[in-house]
């Protein structure tokens, strides 16, 4: 027996898909969209193959909600999209988030809003991933910044989906979607998975939504003995429609609180030079690569930057944050993103007012430059929206 | 087989006097319908075929959209799921794919499966996984006080329709039919025995069964369209309003004249889904 690990030279698409099948994925319903199309695709070849359910539904709104039916007959499901189809997924996910069903959901962002630049990477459904579905509900976003970390990321998906019965997003762009990079690929066994815990009370006592020491009950399959009532409304923990105020006050909190609270198990971050850093960079997905750059050639240079890297936006690592700016060197936070600022925001209300938060905005389908993040770190005026002449490439917009 | 679902062979055989507790959820009634909705009748029925066809309980599922129609699985003590407005045939393909040993009923109304859910609904028949599809048809929206539907007549009165609707209603066995189903029949809920039998072929079928099951809603469309009553409602819709096939062949066209069909509309043979996916994996694998 080889214990060789196995090499492969995967694009972030099919990084994915190999990630969740180790996870255990068997159960996947898609609709066509760029440029998550070979997320789909290689699930349509695969799943077959191990023995898994593949469907292509009818539209965004079936595939998710196909994905949610095959989650409750057991499965470990998944469903993937691009900016509009997750527009179109949102009342699903919010379902999905209410009756506390593990589910996977991939979003490869593209550009703009609408329809905008399909073929074309962005960071803008950030903020739509916490925000986009009605009402307050719970959130974990994972946003992997190379191909190697997708395929672990997309793994850890599951086991957070399992762990915390909700619905988790793996959040990635176009950039690293397509991007080809060699991975390894760990003999089975060697990274965890988590299998969905089952109930082991007799039926009759079964209560879906029960809560033990903080955490919600096991949740049964369907068609395993455990007959049981699954509804959007907001329920009690026998699952049946509650108009209890109190219940329903302590369900809100408690759907929010399970991912909130957790912010220690849930969020992982890169760490880059942050002992004594005056310039830290908070850049997470494709932007942080160019940020992983430029910090190295400024330090290479003498200059005191930092990187804080989130493997986890949502729930946002408050924490994390919190403690670079309470060690008291930081002077100057900088953050890049393909979006017109949506975790900027959220950098500064943890911040509040201790350091000076500077974003780098970009929304033109082109990643953000070093050279832009090297630019403000180094205390250049760089306009929020504005590329330096010497980065901007013209090219025909025909897609 | 895998996709089986455990059932008898026995000719289905009328059984009375019937205990529908075995099936109820007692501590969740009474239900949510108003008095006079024709969607207890129904249920009865439902309950009556689905004991008849011996499939056990745990191997059955009921999914529902959104709407009083689909209350109804709160109520039954199967393995239930009350979904989107519009989704549940999505929802139930997905877990019907997932676990084909299931039979799975779909609870849904005029509004959910024709208006909000029509695109899933069409994809669902021409599939042919194995479902039974319910449609409590009211020609109304009741949960929401009484909006048209896709199956408010042309004239008839509602909130949005408050001069007469201008809009045709669309024939859900037509639709079902077109789209590829290979069981479509109509009941109603006047005719409560005859619409049992019907149930209990609909969930002996292999494949999507669609019944359109015509059904009252007096607090709004009765009230609204100047019907005095629950009982005149029943009789001028349901039951002077319909024929069943048998006794369409005796009638005249003329006879026949704004009559809708009651009974088994068509029944036909194709691969169901879930075995064609076996196949499939078969295929892949072996």
């Amino acid at each position: 027996m080889s214990t060789e690990k196995k090499k492969k030279f995967l694009q972030g698409n099919e990084a994915c898909i190999e990630g969740a099948l180790y996870a255990g994925c068997r159960f996947y319903a898609g609709y066509p969209i760029t440029p998550s199309t070979e997320v789909m695709e290689l699930m349509a070849l695969s799943l077959p193959k191990v023995g898994g359910k593949f469907i292509q539904m009818e539209d965004e709104i079936g595939s998710i909600c196909a994905a949610i039916g095959g989650a409750l007959a057991g499965e470990k499901a998944m469903t993937g999209t691009s900016g509009p189809g997750f527009s179109l997924k949102q009342e699903a996910l919010g379902w999905a988030c209410m009756t506390e069903v593990p589910l996977v959901i991939v979003n490869v962002m593209r550009s703009g809003p609408s329809t905008g630049y399909p073929t074309g990477p962005s960071q803008s459904d950030v903020m739509q991933t916490k925000w986009g579905s009605h009402g307050d509900k719970p959130t974990i976003t994972l946003v992997p910044a190379s191909v190697q970390e997708l395929f672990y990321e997309t793994i850890r998906a599951f086991n957070l989906s399992e762990k915390y019965r909700t619905p988790v997003i793996v959040l990635f762009d176009e950039v690293i979607g397509h991007m080809r990079e060699a991975i390894t690929i760990p003999e089975p066994g060697e990274v965890e998975v988590l299998e969905r815990r089952k109930p082991t009370c007799p039926p009759e006592d079964y209560r879906p939504y029960a809560i033990q020491n903080g955490e919600v009950a096991p949740l049964a399959p369907f068609g395993e003995g455990y007959r049981f009532h699954v509804t959007g409304l907001y329920h009690a923990e026998d699952g049946f429609p509650t108009a209890n105020q109190q219940y329903i006050h302590d369900t809100g909190m408690r759907l929010v609180n399970k991912v909130e609270h957790n912010q220690d198990d849930i969020c992982e971050n890169e760490e880059l030079f942050l002992d004594d850093a005056e310039v830290v960079v908070f850049a997470y997905g494709v932007s942080s690569k160019s940020a992983k750059f430029a910090v190295k050639e400024l330090r290479a240079g003498g200059v005191k930057a930092g990187l804080l890297r989130p493997k986890t936006i949502w729930p946002f690592p408050s924490n994390a944050l919190d403690k670079v700016v309470a060690a008291g060197n930081v002077k100057k936070i900088i953050v890049p993103e393909m979006n017109l600022g949506q975790i900027y925001g959220e950098v500064q209300k943890v911040v509040a007012g201790r350091c000076e938060v500077q974003g780098i905005f970009r929304v033109d389908t082109e990643p953000i430059h070093p050279k832009q993040i090297m630019s403000a770190v180094l205390g250049h005026q760089v306009e929020p929206t504005v590329i330096p002449d010497e980065v901007l490439i013209e090219r025909p917009m025909d897609g | 087989m895998t996709t089986q679902v455990t059932a008898r062979t026995v000719p289905y055989k009328e059984k009375k006097p019937f205990d529908y507790s075995p099936f109820l959820r007692k501590g969740k009634l009474p239900h949510i319908w108003c008095a006079g909705c024709g969607h207890g009748i129904v249920l009865k029925s439902l309950l009556r075929a689905v004991d008849a066809t011996g499939i056990a309980k745990d191997d059955l599922a009921m999914v529902s959209g959104i709407g009083c129609s689909s209350r109804t699985p709160g109520y039954v003590d199967f393995n239930t799921m009350h979904t989107l407005h519009g989704r549940a045939t999505a929802f139930a393909t997905g877990l019907k794919l997932a676990k084909p040993r299931l039979k799975v009923i779909v609870a849904t109304g005029d509004g959910d499966a024709m208006a909000i859910g029509g695109n899933h609904f069409i994809h669902a028949c021409r599939r042919n996984m194995d479902m039974l599809i319910l449609v409590y048809n009211n020609y109304i929206y009741g949960m929401t006080s009484g909006q048209a539907s896709p199956t408010t007549p042309e004239e008839k009165i509602s909130t949005t329709s408050r001069y007469g609707s201008i809009e045709p209603a669309f024939d859900i066995c037509e639709l079902a039919k077109t789209a590829g189903a290979t069981f479509v029949a109509r009941g109603t809920a006047y005719h409560a025995q005859e619409l049992e039998k019907t149930l209990y072929e609909g969930l002996m079928h292999r494949g999507t069964a669609v019944i359109d099951i015509l059904d009252s809603c007096p607090t709004y469309y009765g009230r609204f369209n100047k019907y005095k009553n629950v009982a005149e409602m029943m009789d001028k819709i349901e039951k002077d309003g319909t024929v069943s096939v048998a006794q369409a062949a005796k009638l005249s066209p003329e006879k026949l004249e704004g009559k809708q069909l009651r009974g088994i509309l068509h029944r036909s043979e194709r691969l169901e889904y879930c075995d064609g996916y076996k196949n499939l994996v078969d295929r892949v694998t072996g």
